[in-house]
């Protein structure tokens, strides 16, 4: 995001945020930080920047310092710019059993990247996940908010030509529905 | 076939919506709640023994009649939804499947306990069953089932949905009470409980998904009846998933007490083990509970066969036995490397602790560390003591049980297959060497 770009939520954003702020009781508005912050990554490019937090925070009546700390602990929240698909691959036991290692080992040669990082393009970043509650279903890996299960190489292959194909904005985990 | 109670229905096309579900009698049993009293549920709930399928096992009628009731203060009922412990996924399964159960669990449970408010905390991957659940929602709210004075009864009952964002930590119920407040995921120390003093500081309660829909067939059908099948304190049904080396993975409901034989062996359930092999190993209730090898899984240490219930499962205590947990069952096939497995669950744990605690935030680290340095081939004798004694040295004595959760694994591990990390330190040229060790696949291996 360029720094002079206004930091500002587009109308149905703000709005919808308004809306959750309500579902809380009067003054405990910080309820909302962590669906606001889910609507912030996806307004401002997949991560949230320290601009974009103070903005949340000011929205919410709160310090900027208890945005970021919510932000950083949080393994969903972006600090730093990511690919427009970043795709995120179950490591944990289940997962692994039924190889997991592989599928991740196989994503890093054909992106050419390691985990955490992002393809030169600006297409792809990857992410090993822990338990993603699919693990009947495993090995799997999560693009914004979907889940592909029992993945084999073709599916992963299949998987990437289709985002090059039809992702041109960057995908969050809020697809922009009702939250 | 075992009675169905939860899942009854799941495969009926387009239960997901609201007309569906009340076409297979969905909500009448919401209608005969409000003509209860919530003293009366609160009861019935009691007579099931319902016991908390969030994974401790605490008896749910229980829990809701120590619920605080101070004049004028309002309470919540908060469903935790957050199912992040690996090898479990029966929650998200039926959240997506049939939402509407959830929602009619919720009603019932929030009029019971006198809640006007209350949350549904889902983890924020599973954004798209957030949607899901919202959509049931509204369709609620439509129809005069959520709102003001629901069914004429004078209850007014507001549903929320909450999403968390990644943090296996806010599963733990006064973390994630923290969490819907906007804050990092830090457990609380207790007491106060909840039940006293949980969301702003309100009496609040939290239960499982499972739990909560759980309510609904008890309400349905009365506590007595309920509590008629299962077995001993293990009453009702559980949904367990069920996922590894196994030929049919996935969410099943069975009625407590059938043997853990015929649940992995029949074609019911698990289907066996898939590819002719043997099983090896099998994690019962989700990752954080001791790992037991066949023969003990199988049959207690007398030889009589091991049920699926609460104490046939922990018969034996840490020493032949385990847990129910979660439900969440992974089964590992005689070609698996404990060890490995091992180091993924306590790379898990070292992740996921929140660093309150510094023989949870070190240990783990430690212990991730060292498996790490066996798997290498560098591991000595003197390592796998040092897990031991490390393991030791973090079990109960930590805010909240994740440090437990860490050490079991690990304590279970060495208990059981001490010889599997003895040949990976005194031949660690066997490691690298013997596939098995290191991967067990379904997708072509030419690539890693
Ligand atoms: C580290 C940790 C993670 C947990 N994760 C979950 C979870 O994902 N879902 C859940 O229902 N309970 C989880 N629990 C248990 C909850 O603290 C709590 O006991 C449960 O939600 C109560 O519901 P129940 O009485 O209906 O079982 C977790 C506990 C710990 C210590
Ligand atoms: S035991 Fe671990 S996760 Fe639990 S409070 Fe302590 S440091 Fe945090
Ligand atoms: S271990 Fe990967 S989804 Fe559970």
């Amino acid at each position: 995001m360029s720094a002079d770009k206004e930091i500002k939520f587009s109308d149905d954003a703000y709005a919808l945020v308004q809306k959750i702020i309500k579902r809380y009781p009067e003054g405990k508005q910080k309820s909302a930080l962590i669906p606001v912050l889910h609507i912030a990554q996806a307004e401002f490019s997949g991560w949230l920047s320290a601009p974009v937090m103070d903005y949340v925070a000011s929205l919410l009546s709160i310090a900027s310092i208890e945005v970021y700390e919510v932000a950083s602990f949080y393994t969903m929240f972006n600090l730093k710019p990511v690919g427009k698909c970043v795709i995120e691959v179950c490591r944990t036991g289940p997962c692994w059993l039924m190889g997991a290692e592989d599928l991740v080992k196989y994503l890093e040669k054909k992106l050419n990247i390691k985990d955490g990082e992002t393809t030169a393009d600006g297409m792809f970043t990857l992410k090993t996940a822990e338990c993603l509650a699919s693990c009947g279903t495993a090995p799997m890996m999560q693009i914004g908010e979907t889940y592909h299960e029992s993945l084999t190489l073709n599916k992963v292959d299949q998987i990437l030509d289709d985002c090059r194909a039809t992702v041109t904005e960057p995908i969050s985990h809020w697809s922009k529905k009702e939250i | 076939m075992g009675r169905k109670l939860l899942t009854e229905n799941i495969n009926v096309p387009g239960i997901q919506s609201l007309s569906v579900y009340r076409h297979q009698g969905g909500y009448e049993t919401l209608k005969k709640a409000v003509g209860m009293t919530s003293e009366a549920i609160v009861e019935e709930v009691k007579k099931s023994g319902l016991r908390g399928r969030g994974g401790a096992g605490f008896p749910t009628g229980l829990k809701w009649s120590f619920l605080a009731k101070p004049e004028g203060v309002p309470r919540h009922l908060v469903c935790n939804a957050d199912e992040s412990e690996p090898g479990t996924f029966k929650d998200r399964y039926m959240m997506e499947r049939i939402p509407h159960l959830l929602i009619e669990g919720m009603i019932i449970g929030s009029f019971a306990l006198g809640a006007n408010s209350s949350y549904i905390y889902i983890r924020g991957e599973m954004m798209y069953v957030l949607h899901i659940l919202q959509r049931a929602i509204d369709e609620a709210y439509e129809a005069g089932f959520l709102g003001k004075n629901i069914l004429g009864s004078g209850f007014d009952f507001d549903l929320y949905v909450h999403c968390g964002a990644g943090a296996y930590i806010c599963g733990e119920e006064t973390a994630l009470i923290e969490s819907l407040e906007g804050k990092r995921g830090n457990p609380r120390i207790k007491p106060p409980f909840p039940a006293i003093k949980g969301l702003w500081e309100r009496p609040t309660v939290v239960n499982n998904v499972e739990s909560i829909m759980a309510v609904v067939p008890i309400i349905k059908m009365g506590g007595d009846e309920y509590a008629k099948i299962g077995i001993g304190k293990s009453t009702g049904t559980k949904l367990i998933s069920a996922c590894g080396h196994i030929n049919k993975p996935g969410v099943y409901e069975i009625e407590m007490g059938i043997p853990v034989e015929e649940f992995i062996y029949s074609d019911e359930y698990c289907g066996g083990i898939r590819n002719g092999k043997e099983l090896k190993a099998v994690v019962a209730g989700g990752s954080s509970v001791p790992v037991l090898p066949k023969s003990l899984i199988l049959n207690l240490a007398n030889g009589e066969p091991r049920l699926m219930s609460y104490e046939s499962l922990s018969e034996g205590g840490f020493a032949t036995g385990t847990m129910l947990g979660s439900g969440g069952f992974i089964l590992m096939d005689e070609d698996t490397s404990i060890v490995k497995n091992l180091w993924t669950f306590t790379r898990f744990y070292h992740h996921e602790s929140c660093g309150q605690c510094s023989p949870c935030r070190e240990g783990t680290g430690w212990m991730e560390k060292l498996l790490h340095k066996i798997l290498d081939g560098h591991g000595t004798l003197s390592d796998v003591d040092l897990l031991w004694e490390i393991q030791s040295k973090i079990e109960g004595k930590t805010i909240c049980p994740l440090g437990d959760a860490a050490a079991w694994p690990v304590a279970s591990a060495i208990r059981h297959f001490r010889h599997e990390f003895e040949e990976y330190v005194t031949n660690p040229q066997n490691i690298k060497k013997d596939h098995h060790y290191y991967r067990v696949n379904n997708i072509s291996p030419e690539f890693a």
